[in-house]
């Protein structure tokens, strides 16, 4: 009991730091200042006055919102005493393994860089600048020479990585038995089995309603459809960030689903956020980088070439450009596994003065980066708010989706729970694909490191991903696969 | 029992077989079709159970088809002078036959034939302007001016050079607006340019006031897809010095489209008409969203490529990458519609482009040359713009059925395969049917109503039109349900 609370009390010690410095404290602050004019408060019940205030008139509810966020995204509770890294990734093995990946990558990266003597950064001259911000709308008009880029890395080679892991600590054992894994990963991380499954999923239940299923053609909408449309419109009025995130479990019609999403990933789109936007954009004009190449050539590989995502090639190069420069995404690296990337100015090489992290966010995109923006481009036009929505799914689920790392949520226990689902209950499946030399997570594992997206028909994948955000996991990608492998 | 077979994918070769199946069918043994086209339609018909082809014999023109089945032809009575016997059953013809042809042609009462002998009342745009024009006229004379404005879906448009001066009236009066002028017989974007200047047009002018049109069509290898850059009243005289003069029409250029992606599009949608007297339209709930390959921006008037959303134009610009194709189907772009916009102003949108369909059949209704052995199945081009007002660019009579990915082929077979259920040629159908396949009955001598057994009245404020636009297309357990009920009704009569 007494552990308990003292973990609450530090995890409520740790939120309210992260929000004092946040911009919701200042205009929390600035809004007591100007209630003390209103009648209603009173000198002698200051407190509370206040605090009744803030109730009626939307506050307490923006602040619920904000704690509930950080709760979302907040690592697990740990021992007070444990190191930052342990915070990243409490494994040893994983930590390692993570950390020789890297070297992999950015070692590529360099001598990418180096063959084609092309500097990590430059200032783009004035004239070139002017010509960008012209052309600022209609980027993929632009036609760039791309052919000596190659992708940093695919994501076959990331499950090359992936199927080495082994941990130093574990003996398998030669003997085979009913327990083998006869998978690729063979790192023994808990993963939910069905029951679990079926307890953490319960809306996802045969006998709970579901959009996608329950509001076919044949089913008429008073069953569910109607009362589902009526009850997410009512959780919208009331902008509570928990009560959507539950709505969303049974799926978000499409009219609504913009909002959501927003309300659950507590993104408004401020003036401030606005500006910061802008101030990327300036940087993408003012500072040329190699990895805007990469991401050109991400986009016209992938994106373009897509039936569904084509259309919307340009908004993809002015979100992407401007997340490499968000120096604010650096924040997430406390709770990944990875770390950015640091480079040195000439000369200076290992001297810690001179580093700086490349690319600014510290996020090397890969071969189908591009396809996590695409479906967001669907449901948000403005720039700025399509950018928030992409920074901050990004921060609190993609990443870990190209990561090393024991979360539930990341890759390899998403691997791990595939193939231990599909040996389980498909095991003749599961056997005779192996006998043909075709391991099902070779096929899948493309499809969840990419979230489905560019796989799925885009009305399906964004269904995929409300339970997504409805869950704050990730682990529905593994179950995903499972019925259409088959 | 005659079961549906899926066509092959398009990379196979399926050999037709030709089989007679029906004692048990009152009708023919086998149906006799011909084709001059290939691709799709000749894989929808080849795949046909009872179908034979038809060898081209009597007719000079045609390549011939080197592993044709031989042609059954059934011993006929004594032949009237002076027409030629057709030896076929059905004939999806291109319209230089049946401008040839179509006159002098006997066809039994079971025959078909996929053109109306004047469709260009429809599909040619300076006539169809004229019909809409007359349409309208007598709408507000016996309904009232607001029932008129239904028909104000149409960019104001003038004949040239007939109507010169009438247009030079309008230019003036909106001076800076752009202007489309388009070729009315011609297609693919041949030929098209836009113009803001009075001076643009004038020497075009000179050289073909009082000149008629002829009969005969402008060549279609002609392509007048000027480099880019290259559009001015000088290049379109080079082209009228090598080509028979043609008439065009002055079309008012919408210059506020709705985009997506910073990129203009177009809708494609089908509509099949089985007769004009009484008036049977159906309406295919699949379709696409033809997009240009770049941004739109109306200072590039001389660009053509943007503007221009067919495919075929498309196909020439530089940035046109084949593999993608630059289409959405329809679901992908009501879906989207609907999450930018919400569900009803989608409705109201689907609802005015159906009002657009009606209105145009309608309006050449009484001049159409209605024969029952016609029916046809029209390609409606439709611009939304950034009200969500949708208007029509123009009506095809012989839509594009080349396919131009995987996507676009099973749309395309399906849409024939589902056409060629509603001809129904085999006698299958009751006339009762609502929906056949990926087809919603749209109007039938009046408008059809979706709900269930409710009277088809209009006027009514809950009636919502038996149309599905965008909406799923469960196609193949429809056509299931509907022949195996079909086959149980008969078993019940027989």
């Amino acid at each position: 009991m007494l552990q308990e609370e003292s973990d609450l009390s530090l995890v409520i010690a740790q939120i309210v730091q992260k929000l004092k410095g946040s911009n919701l404290y200042a205009q929390l602050e600035r809004q007591a200042w100007a209630s003390l004019q209103r009648p209603e408060i009173k000198l002698e019940s200051l407190k509370e006055d206040i605090k009744e205030f803030f109730k009626i008139s939307g506050w307490e509810k923006k602040l619920q919102n904000a704690v509930y966020s950080e709760l979302s995204v907040f690592p697990l509770p740990s021992h007070p005493a444990a190191p930052p890294e342990h915070l990243k990734e409490p494994l040893v093995y994983m930590r390692k393994a993570q950390g020789s990946w890297e070297k992999r990558i950015l070692k590529s990266l360099n001598s990418m860089c180096t063959e084609l003597s092309i500097p990590l950064a430059r200032k783009r001259p004035v004239g070139e600048q002017k010509e960008l911000l012209n052309k600022w709308n209609e980027m993929g008009t632009d036609e760039p020479d791309l052919s000596l880029f190659r992708p940093v890395y695919a994501p076959k080679d990331f499950l090359e990585v992936l199927i080495n892991l082994r941990n130093p600590n574990y003996e398998n054992g030669d003997s085979l038995s009913f327990r083998t894994h006869l998978g690729l990963i063979q790192v023994p991380l808990k993963v939910k089995d069905i029951p679990e499954l079926k307890e953490f999923f319960v809306e996802l239940g045969l006998t709970t309603g579901q959009l996608g299923i329950d509001d076919s053609t044949q089913v008429p909408p008073e069953l569910f459809e109607n009362e589902h449309v009526r009850i997410g419109q009512k959780v919208l009025a009331e902008q509570d960030s928990a009560a959507a995130q539950q709505y969303i479990r049974q799926g978000s019609p499409t009219a609504l689903r913009a909002e959501l999403w927003a309300l659950i990933l507590n993104i408004s789109s401020q003036p401030e956020d606005i500006l910061y936007y802008e101030q990327l954009k300036t940087n993408v004009i003012q500072h040329d980088l190699l990895v805007d190449s990469l991401i050109y050539k991400d986009v016209k590989l992938t994106a373009s070439n897509d039936d569904y995502y084509f259309v919307f090639e340009d908004y993809l190069y002015q979100v992407l450009l401007c997340f490499s420069r968000d120096t604010s995404v650096l924040g997430h690296f406390a709770y990944n596994s990875a770390s950015p990337p640091k480079s040195y100015i000439r000369g200076k090489l290992g001297l810690e003065e001179y580093a700086v992290f490349y690319p600014p966010n510290g996020v090397i995109p890969f071969h189908g980066f591009s396809m996590y923006v695409a479906p967001l481009c669907f449901l948000y036009h403005e720039p700025s708010k399509l950018y928030q929505i992409f920074r901050e799914m990004y921060v609190r689920f993609f990443f870990r989706l190209h990561s090393i790392s024991s979360h539930p949520s990341g890759i390899v226990s998403l691997c791990l729970l595939f193939e231990t689902l599909l040996q389980t209950y498909l095991p003749q499946l599961f056997y005779h694909l192996r006998e043909i030399g075709a391991q099902p997570l070779r096929i899948s594992f493309k499809w969840m490191v990419r979230a489905f997206s560019g796989y799925l028909a885009t009305d399906q994948l964004l269904l995929l991903w409300d339970r997504i955000l409805g869950y704050n996991s990730l682990e529905i990608l593994a179950d995903c696969p499972k019925s259409i492998v088959p | 029992m005659i079961l549906e077979k899926d066509p092959k994918p398009w990379n196979q070769n399926y050999k037709g077989h030709g089989l007679s199946k029906g004692k048990e069918r009152e009708q023919r043994a086998s149906i006799r079709f011909k084709t001059t086209l290939v691709n799709t339609l000749m894989d929808v018909l080849r795949h046909r159970p009872g179908w034979v082809e038809v060898k081209e014999c009597q007719e000079a023109s045609g390549p011939r088809v080197a592993d044709t089945p031989v042609v059954q032809r059934e011993p006929k009575g004594s032949r009237q002078p002076g027409f030629v016997e057709g030896d076929w059953d059905f004939y999806w013809c291109d319209v230089s036959w049946l401008r040839e042809n179509f006159d002098h042609t006997y066809m039994d009462e079971h025959v078909r034939i996929s053109h109306f002998r004047n469709h260009y009342e429809l599909t040619r745009k300076n006539y169809m302007v004229k019909n809409l024009k007359r349409f309208r006229k007598q709408l507000e004379r016996e309904a009232g001016k607001l029932e008129a404005a239904k028909c104000d879906f149409f960019p104001k448009t003038f004949e040239m050079p007939c109507e010169y001066h009438l247009f030079v009236e309008e230019f003036r009066k909106n001076p800076g607006i752009t202007w489309i002028m388009k070729p009315v017989a011609r297609s693919q974007g041949k030929g098209i340019f836009l113009f803001r200047r009075l001076k643009d047009i004038m020497d075009w002018r000179k050289g073909t006031a009082g000149k008629k049109l002829t009969s005969s069509e402008a060549q279609p290898a002609r392509s007048a897809v000027n480099p880019p850059g290259g559009h001015d009243a000088r290049s379109s005289e080079d082209q009228k010095d090598e080509i028979p003069v043609e008439n065009y029409v002055a079309q008012r250029y919408i210059e506020n489209p709705y985009l997506i992606g910073g990129r203009k599009f177009d809708l494609r949608v089908y509509v099949l008409v089985m007769s004009y007297i009484p008036l049977r339209a159906w309406l295919y709930r699949d379709g696409f969203a033809r997009f240009s390959n770049t941004r739109f921006t109306l200072s590039s008037i001389d660009d053509q490529y943007v503007h221009l959303t067919n495919v075929a134009v498309q196909k020439t610009s530089p940035d046109y990458h084949p593999k993608k194709g630059c289409k959405w189907m329809i679901q992908r772009f009501r879906q989207y519609l609907a999450s930018k916009h919400g569900p009803e102003a989608v409705e109201t949108l689907f609802s005015d482009m159906d009002n657009i369909f009606i209105r145009s059949l309608q309006s050449v209704q009484k001049v159409i040359i209605s024969d029952k052995h016609c029916f046809e199945l029209y390609g409606y081009d439709i611009l939304i713009d950034q009200d969500l007002k949708p208007w029509l660019l123009e009506v095809n009579a012989s839509p594009s059925l080349t396919a131009s990915s995987q996507e676009d082929y099973e749309l395309k077979t399906c849409l024939l395969e589902d056409t060629l259920h509603v001809v129904d040629m085999e006698a299958r159908l009751t006339g009762r049917e609502k929906r056949v396949g990926g087809f919603d009955l749209m109007w039938n001598d009046g408008p059809v109503s979706r709900e269930e057994g409710a009277p088809d009245l209009s006027g009514m404020g809950n009636f919502v039109t038996n149309t599905h636009l965008g909406c799923v297309n469960d196609r193949k357990k429809q056509l299931r349900q509907l022949f195996r009920s079909l086959q149980s009704q008969k078993k019940a009569s027989s």
